[in-house]
């Protein structure tokens, strides 16, 4: 008679190793692109620092830049920004796939659903470019 | 017979709505905070610009939403790489109390900060 268990029954499983992305470029692209949510996560805490920062006052805020300059801080960034970079031309290359849109019995060319989230990066970094150098 | 409802269309869509704020709003803020006013390239914000810009209920608003959503794009991403990538199925319940966790618990701290902003 069977017994209850908990888990599936064990058949004959292949243990796959731990390291199986590093061995061809989708899946290590696939890892670097799952991956770059840690430093999505990185930037909203610095960003909630810097707000920390701008309560204490102008005094804190000034003293606060200095952390931002501590070489191994940039490193980090430069690091960061190269994988925030990533997950942005990843997403939006992913919209087509994930929206599927027909018109007239024809799938949207990719470029057409990918172009306009193209066109709003831009124009969204440059809105924020701009708040931000005006002084 | 009974099924049990899955919360995980509700946990992709705060992924998917994280990820397209992480990808419009994060890498021209990174580069400048992180990148461009450190080494001097370009000359950063005054502490009254930075301020005027967030101090009204749009800035507060617009901060909220950057530092909330992409923590919830983190958790469910970083949910699956451990998951995926190093295969660690068996503690699966402590991996997703610590990533929705940490995002729940970034987000009250977010909602603290900014409404503490002069």
């Amino acid at each position: 008679m069977a017994t209850y268990t908990e888990y599936p029954p064990k058949g004959y499983r292949v243990r796959m190793s731990t390291y199986w992305w590093l061995g061809k470029w989708p899946y290590l692209k696939f890892t670097l692109r799952e991956i770059s949510s840690v430093f999505v996560a990185w930037f909203v805490i610095e960003t909630l620092l810097q707000i920390n920062a701008l309560i204490g006052g102008p005094a804190a805020y000034t003293e606060f830049q200095d952390f931002f300059r501590n070489p191994l801080v940039i490193a980090l960034n430069v690091i960061s920004l190269f994988f925030v970079v990533f997950h942005t031309f990843t997403w939006f290359n992913l919209a087509p796939k994930a929206m599927a849109v027909r018109m007239g019995g024809k799938r949207v060319p990719n470029i057409l659903i990918s172009g306009p989230n193209y066109a709003a990066w831009v124009v969204v970094s440059a809105v924020l470019a701009w708040l931000l150098l005006r002084g | 017979m009974h099924k049990q409802r899955s919360n995980e269309p509700f946990v992709w869509l705060l992924f998917s709505a994280g990820g397209v704020v992480a990808a419009l709003f994060i890498p021209i803020q990174l580069f400048l905070f992180g990148v461009a006013f450190p080494l001097g390239w370009l000359n950063g914000p005054s502490y009254d610009t930075v301020r005027g810009l967030v101090h009204g209920p749009i800035g507060r608003l617009y901060l909220l939403v950057l530092c909330t959503l992409p923590l919830f794009h983190w958790a469910h991403r970083f949910r699956y790489t451990l998951y995926d990538g190093l295969q660690i199925k068996h503690l699966n319940e402590l991996v997703n109390t610590f990533c929705y966790g940490g995002a729940i618990v970034g987000t009250a701290i977010a909602a603290y900060l900014i409404w503490q902003i002069p």
